[in-house]
């Protein structure tokens, strides 16, 4: 055990776990839009906006993340209209690109977490919201919207854990975040064993932090 | 199309073979993870407190770490920790492991963490009575685990093990990283020398779905077999 390369790795990983944590949330924020977004479609009679929705859902869950930031770090520059366009300024950046593919990615997922959130509200409660004469729009917005997020709180709780994982994968499209670094300080010291530890060690930390924000939220907005 | 030709023309005949690579490593790596599983779900449930500390820092540490993480510990540290056991027996020569076994071995014990959850969660909603009534007709553990409490505990396991084999599937993707050749990896030397990214990178996602939904419709059929008269 090389414990002086664990201490002098530290702050470098910590610094990091900084960009990782810029990613996550990033990318959270906007796929919570996504995620509403698209789960709102889903709940269309509409079949062809229903189908899209549903489209869109199958193919981000089911392919690798890897691939979908591929596609988009890659693939788009690729395509010689884009590069003319002012979104050539945000897709030559890996940065964006990056958060572009995890918010498509874990929109996907908010979708399906929400959907089957609002499938399962009690119609009981909607019809006491119609009896009581509240217009149908209110009824959406401020009964099923928050009962739906509360309801969905535990399976989110798990997307945003996943999704922190997945932040790794930045690091194959050359951005330093936690795993990046640490591969270049194994690659560059060959001591696999110590870097693990150390940003697995913080790795672990943030899911604890998370995992327990979410126990606190769901207390905080239970029924009871 | 023609990038896709058979032969030295195309990229066909690779992608095929890379296909069958994907697969042939996410089934390996998913048996790697149900030998995992075997072992350490037992730990999880036993009334030990030190085993029972063992297993749940395994599947804690394994499911709040990034895979690419434990992927490259794998990969750098394989050959390592390989010759410093070789080294105890006398052997000092370099020694280096296939990118498949590590591949397979480190996703293995990502998705055995995640069996291992699934196997305790079915294990636990077994009914006590069973556990009981094996234990009063005077079978032994392990009969009563291998022959009564497993088929039961399939059931009821088979339609988490189907998202477990769905992050296995996706998870290999990332063994490209160590080089080995299957679908991600293979695009990715097609891409390089083709200069088109963006009909390699979307033609290994067709892939990768084609894969998913196939295996889900397969799975569908195991589910509706096991569920025989229930």
């Amino acid at each position: 055990m090389d414990f002086d390369l664990m201490i002098t790795s530290l702050p470098k990983l910590l610094s990091a776990s900084l960009i990782t944590l810029k990613l996550l949330s990033a990318s959270l924020i906007a796929g919570i839009v996504l995620g509403l977004l698209f789960a709102i479609l889903r709940l269309s009679k509409n079949i062809v906006i229903n189908q899209f929705a549903y489209g869109y859902s199958y193919v981000f869950r089911g392919t690798p993340l890897l691939v979908q930031i591929f596609i988009i770090y890659f693939g788009l520059g690729q395509i010689e209209y884009l590069r003319s366009t002012f979104l050539w300024v945000i897709l030559k950046e890996p940065y964006w690109c990056a958060i572009i593919a995890f918010a498509l990615n874990t929109g996907a997922y908010t979708s399906e977490i929400l959907r089957s959130a609002f499938q399962t509200i009690k119609p009981g409660i909607i019809e006491a919201g119609k009896s009581l004469g509240i217009s149908s729009k209110i009824i959406f917005y401020k009964i099923q919207i928050p009962i739906a997020i509360r309801q969905s709180l535990p399976a989110y709780g798990n997307e945003i854990i996943l999704m922190m994982k997945g932040t790794s994968l930045a690091s194959t499209v050359t951005l330093m975040d936690l795993t990046g670094v640490a591969k270049y300080i194994i690659s560059t010291t060959f001591k696999p064993i110590e870097v693990f530890i150390v940003a697995g060690g913080i790795y672990l930390f943030m899911t604890f932090l998370i995992h327990n924000l979410i126990k606190y939220l769901e207390k905080k907005y239970s029924f009871q | 199309m023609e990038l896709l030709y058979f032969g030295d023309k195309g990229w066909g005949d690779e992608l095929v073979t890379a296909t069958f690579m994907t697969i042939v490593v996410s089934i390996t790596a998913m048996f790697i993870g149900f030998f995992f599983a075997l072992i350490f779900t037992p730990l999880k449930l036993s009334k030990n407190k030190f085993l029972n500390f063992f297993s749940n820092s395994y599947t804690t540490v394994i499911r709040g770490v990034p895979e690419l993480l434990v992927i490259y510990l794998f990969f750098f540290g394989g050959s390592g920790a390989i010759m410093y056991v070789a080294s105890i027996f006398g052997y000092k020569d370099y020694i280096e492991i296939n990118a498949f076994l590590t591949g397979s071995f480190s996703i293995g014990i990502i998705s055995g963490a995640y069996s291992t959850e699934v196997f305790r969660g079915a294990i636990q909603s077994i009914d006590k009575g069973q556990f009981e009534a094996a234990k009063v007709l005077g079978v032994n553990k392990f009969t009563q685990f291998y022959k009564i409490i497993l088929p039961q505990m399939l059931r009821l396991a088979i339609p988490n093990l189907s998202n477990v084999w769905q992050i296995t599937l996706k998870d290999t993707s990332l063994i490209s990283v160590t080089g080995l050749v299957e679908i991600m990896r293979q695009s990715y030397i097609a891409a390089g020398s083709t200069r088109d990214p963006l009909f390699f990178y979307s033609f290994a996602a067709v892939l990768y779905l084609m894969l998913t939904y196939i295996s889900m419709k397969l799975i569908n059929r195991l589910e509706v077999k096991y569920s025989r008269g229930h």
